[in-house]
């Protein structure tokens, strides 16, 4: 009896032995992940707060030293950066050439994306791979490489209105920026359910009537996340463009080239300017991502 | 009538050869077998969704073999129903008539007198979002019939049902066949569904149909 009762105790003890050691476990698991992954979150709201103070400081200083509230709201870096024609021109310059070549990525990524999906053909994991050379070479050698095309016919032909012009920005972008719209519509197929294709082709639909019915409308946020991230990395290109459609002030400069001009001049307090209002339309198309498109983005 | 002669078929490792089967013109044909037989396999190559290696299928003694599926004039139900999810069940019983050009009012009467026989006349203006599974299985047998196919396929459609709703389709399977006097080709594992409804039954074994003996039938 003594026995059977001892042996019990030492179960008991076990049991609570290990219950304490998985708890522990446990506790310093979740402790480690909240640890990783809050230092990287800190390293992110601490470079985004930095710009901001920034420029607050220089904005409180300024209007201070000129005793007048309406300095801190008029005349502080932004609103110069704003009242700038060239810091303007480039304002206008990066929404148009953004939304373009986020237009010309979605309609390129859908049917590749598509294709890639729901098709096996011959060279199917080649084109697979050669479409993610965009993502991983490095920015500036993609501008060169389209540099180096338009030495050669048939690009040579409109090489004098392509390079170093307009239409030279959005090219840039759009080489970079439609890898990752592919990239998103092929993720965004590969989740919808073929087989509604299929019965839509039962039913009599031809398969562009079924794409188009019902393939579609089901990829609408993949569509939209395609673009909003297209339009983004847009935004962010700054290599291709210096390379291949120049800085010139007026005519090639984009919001990211700005940056750079205005650090070559020693204008900082422009330079955090240009990189707030950068910031700022990154924000609202992240805000348009997670409200309107797909919420996890499988790249 | 659904006439399958001798055909194989391909899909990687998995092979099925010369298989015959034969369901005559309005019967309800039920085929059974294991998970991974290959019943999924014959009835898409029967709906020309798979590509056969050889052989003969005939819908009414026409040979649709090399047929666009779009063309065979065959209902579908999936196994997963795979409803339109941007579409109203209304939209869902018409689809079909739109894509043949019926006229509206046609199209109308032919969706009021399914959505009736159905019993889903309450859910006509709502998406597949938040219908229950039976529901779901209404509309996408209404779907499948709206363009009065010669042929139905039905791929295990009552599998995911609980035993009562299960009960209610099988009657209403029975019934609606009977009404719209559709050559049916439906594919299940369970021998309580193949016994209420079959016609004809038969099973998938070791690549090949053997005839079943139905112990009930329709009734």
């Amino acid at each position: 009896m003594s026995d059977r009762s001892s042996a019990s105790d030492h179960e008991n003890r076990g049991r609570t032995q290990t219950t304490r050691h998985v708890t522990l476990s446990n506790t310093v698991f979740m402790i480690s992940l909240g640890i990783i992954g809050g230092t990287y979150l800190l390293l992110i709201a601490a470079m985004l707060t930095a710009d901001t103070w920034y420029m607050a400081e220089k904005s409180v200083k300024a209007a201070y030293a000129a005793n007048s509230w309406q300095v801190l709201l008029f005349e502080n870096p932004i609103a110069e950066a704003l009242a700038d024609r060239k810091i303007r021109y480039s304002i206008w310059l990066s929404l148009t050439s953004c939304t373009l070549s986020a237009v010309f990525s979605l309609l390129v990524a859908v049917p590749i994306g598509y294709l890639l999906s729901r098709h096996q053909f011959p060279g199917k994991r080649l084109l697979d791979a050669v479409l993610d050379i965009p993502i991983v070479l490095p920015p500036l050698v993609v501008g060169l490489s389209l540099l180096i095309l338009f030495q050669y016919p048939p690009f040579a032909w409109i090489a004098r209105d392509v390079v170093y012009q307009l239409p030279a920005v959005v090219l840039a972008q759009f080489s970079v920026a439609c890898a990752f719209a592919v990239r998103t519509m092929k993720s965004t197929f590969d989740h919808i359910n073929p087989r509604s294709e299929q019965v839509a082709v039962t039913l009599g639909c031809s398969r562009a009537q079924a794409f188009g019915w019902i393939v579609l409308p089901d990829a609408s946020r993949g569509m939209m996340t395609a673009f909003t991230l297209a339009w983004a990395r847009s935004l962010g290109e700054f290599g291709p463009l210096l390379i291949f459609a120049g800085a010139t002030r007026m005519k090639t400069e984009v919001l990211s080239t700005s940056v750079f001009l205005e650090l070559n001049v020693g204008n900082i307090e422009a330079a955090v300017a240009v990189s707030l209002i950068m910031i700022l339309a990154a924000v609202t198309v992240l805000v348009i991502t997670r409200r309107w498109g797909l919420r996890d983005i499988a790249l | 009538m659904i006439a399958i002669k001798n055909m194989s078929v391909e899909c990687g490792d998995f092979r099925l050869s010369e298989v015959s089967l034969t369901i005559a013109a309005g019967n309800y044909g039920v085929l059974m077998g294991r998970t991974g037989s290959g019943k999924t396999t014959i009835v898409e190559c029967v709906l020309g969704l798979r590509r056969i290696s050889s052989g003969t299928i005939l819908l009414d003694n026409h040979n649709v073999t090399h047929l666009n599926p779009a063309m065979r004039d065959i209902g579908y139900v999936p196994q997963d129903r795979a409803l339109f999810s941007r579409m109203t069940v209304r939209d869902h019983l018409a689809f079909a008539l739109m894509i043949r050009r019926v006229s509206a009012s046609e199209t109308d009467g032919r969706v009021r007198e399914l959505a009736a026989s159905l019993g889903i006349v309450h859910l006509l203006d709502r998406t597949p979002h938040g219908l229950s599974g039976g529901e779901q299985q209404r509309v996408a047998l209404g779907r499948a019939l709206s363009f009065r196919p010669r042929v139905l396929c039905l791929d295990e459609p009552l599998s995911a049902l609980d035993s009562e709703t299960r009960q209610q389709m099988c009657e209403l399977l029975a019934d609606i066949s009977r009404k719209e006097q559709v050559t049916t080709l439906h594919v299940t594992h369970n021998l309580d569904e193949a016994q209420r409804l079959a016609d004809c039954l038969f099973t998938v074994v070791d690549g090949k149909i053997k005839p079943v003996e139905p112990a009930g039938g329709r009734n």
